[in-house]
């Protein structure tokens, strides 16, 4: 998995590419989103244009890292879901604990 | 004709796996949407044998056999584990478990996946047998 840090205003925003699966993926993601919990962001933006596959430790770690953000008074956002992350968010019922937002200028604006 | 695969015990392992199946499916004139959702069922159950059925020990192997007979796709993935019970699985969208970090992989495998079942083998560890009924569209004679 690759990412991108970039930020906007007082808002992180991460972008990742590749896959978000057991043993690779999930453990960079989770690194990722503690570095800037620790940084001291309380605004993420998690952009997932660019993953072609999530598993459901992958998933697990976006609920994890949901989690440790809420606990710190921060909050994680979701934007440029595929229709297959959609899907795999949907069946498990994680669409509606998860703000997600169709582009980043509408998600920056949603925090 | 069945495809075998004897896997260390490792998660890049399971990238091996996906490609044959990839292969196979590709092969039959499977689309490349619903590979995605077997491929998921597969990356799953192979997941589950190296974390909880041999706890990552990369010495012990995972047998994988997959085939396409008709339009029926076949799975099965045996460990040596000691197994679990898989009728008291939590649901993971029950308001108890939704954030949970674990407790979505054997649910991902039920849905994409027509039928699945999991039992221990006489000679020891588990096997889990899933299979789908694929688009009769896409099947190759």
């Amino acid at each position: 998995m690759k990412q991108q840090i970039k930020d906007v205003g007082d808002v992180r925003i991460i972008s990742l590419s590749g896959k978000i699966t057991i043993g690779a993926g999930d453990v960079v993601l989770r690194e990722l989103i503690n570095d800037s919990l620790e940084a001291g962001h309380t605004k993420i933006l998690l952009d997932l244009g660019g993953i072609s596959a999530i598993d459901s430790s992958g998933i697990g770690e976006m609920v994890a890292s949901y989690t440790s953000a809420k606990n710190r008074g921060a909050q994680l956002k979701l934007v440029n879901l595929s229709k297959k992350i959609n899907d795999i968010l949907q069946v498990t019922q994680l669409i509606t604990v998860f703000d997600v937002f169709d582009n980043q200028e509408e998600a920056v604006q949603g925090f | 004709m069945w495809v075998t695969l004897s896997l260390e015990s490792r998660f890049e392992s399971i990238e091996i796996a996906e490609r044959a199946l990839v292969d196979l499916l590709a092969g039959h004139g499977i689309e490349d949407d619903e590979q995605y959702w077997i491929l998921t069922a597969l990356r799953e159950a192979i997941a589950n044998a190296i974390r909880h059925g041999h706890h990552e020990q990369p010495e012990e192997r995972v047998r994988v056999d997959f085939r396409v007979s008709g339009i029926q796709l076949s799975i099965m993935v045996l460990d040596q584990g000691d197994g679990f019970d898989s009728s008291v699985i939590p649901d993971p969208r029950d308001a108890e478990n939704i954030l949970k970090p674990c407790g979505r992989g054997i649910f991902y495998m039920r849905r994409f996946m027509d039928d699945v079942t999991f039992r221990r083998e006489p000679g020891g560890g588990t096997m889990v047998s899933m299979s789908r009924r694929l688009t009769a569209r896409a099947i190759k004679e």
